[in-house]
């Protein structure tokens, strides 16, 4: 299974490990009002697509960036990949828009 | 005041650099360099390369590439983040020179004792490469640096001059480990290779 890194090209899968749901991303502020419900959310409830989901992958042995993966959980194809924190940064700027 | 004679070790153990010549492939280890990350502060990347531009000589590498003009050098290792490398002789204190040179445009850790340096030196390194790492090795250039696995060892691969010369680093508790790995496959690739015909 290849992996299309957006800055190294197509890059084996086994050079990555996975993490989980893109939306860890979206770390919920621990110092205000409702933390405990939103993290309740954010730790236990998780969608669980059959289908086109989005997550996290870490490339360990490469340049160590952290990737956002688009993958069919059905066909296990890999639809595309950016950084981790190019996702992050736009949501920083987009506070409302989910991973 | 004591008289200290301590002699130091090479990360094999060695008083001298191990060299190990197989086949036309000569393996040497190489103590001599000095290293040190850089990595570019939020939003301070082009400062950071303007503030390293007159150590360095050269723009800090774009993706996989390396830079440099004179006996400082640098890869990429990943997003705003390189290695800088210079002989241990003359820049032992390189972390030093480096940070005072970014300022706070960037943050420097001294890595030289943490790697252990092998050169792979032989006139077509194509077979041992293709045994060692994920690596195409038709798509290396001199100056290409990767980041890859050799033995299940996290590694830079660094390509002093294309498929004829070649820096691998790995972490220098696995000095040994690696050093087995390069040559098992240096053996193999070497065993492999067509006899010259006797005519």
């Amino acid at each position: 299974m290849l992996i299309p890194h957006p800055l190294l090209g197509p890059r084996d899968s086994a050079e990555f490990t996975y993490l989980g749901d893109a939306s860890l991303i979206a770390r919920p502020d621990g110092m205000s009002d409702g933390a405990d419900e939103a993290f309740y959310d954010y730790l236990y409830l998780r969608d669980n697509p059959a289908g086109i989901h989005r997550e996290l992958w870490f490339h360990e042995q490469g340049d160590r960036s952290w990737l956002v993966v688009t993958r069919n959980t059905l066909t296990h194809e890999i639809l595309g990949a950016e950084l981790a924190r190019d996702v992050a940064m736009a949501q920083r700027n987009t506070p409302e828009a989910k991973a | 005041m004591p008289d200290l004679t301590l002699a130091p070790r090479s990360a094999l153990g060695g008083t001298e650099p191990r060299i190990d010549q197989i086949g036309g492939i000569t393996l040497t280890e190489r103590p001599d360099i000095a290293l040190a990350s850089l990595a570019a502060r939020r939003g301070k990347a082009p400062a950071l390369d303007k503030a390293i531009a007159p150590l360095l000589g050269a723009a800090l590498p774009d993706i996989s590439a390396s830079s440099g003009a004179g006996d400082i050098r640098a890869f990429w290792t990943g997003p705003d983040q390189w290695i800088l490398r210079a002989p241990y002789g003359s820049h032992e204190d390189l972390a030093a020179q480096v940070k005072s040179a970014v300022g706070n445009a960037g943050s420097v850790t001294e890595q030289s004792d943490a790697w252990a340096g092998f050169s792979l030196m032989g006139d077509d390194l194509t077979g041992v490469l293709e045994l060692l790492a994920r690596v195409d090795p038709a798509s290396l250039r001199d100056g290409t640096a990767l980041r890859s696995q050799i033995h299940h060892i996290g590694c830079f691969l660094i390509c002093e001059s294309a498929l004829s010369e070649l820096l691998i680093f790995g972490p220098r508790s696995s000095a040994a480990s690696l050093h087995h790995a390069l040559i098992s496959a240096i053996r193999s690739a070497e065993s492999l290779r067509p006899a010259p015909s006797q005519s």
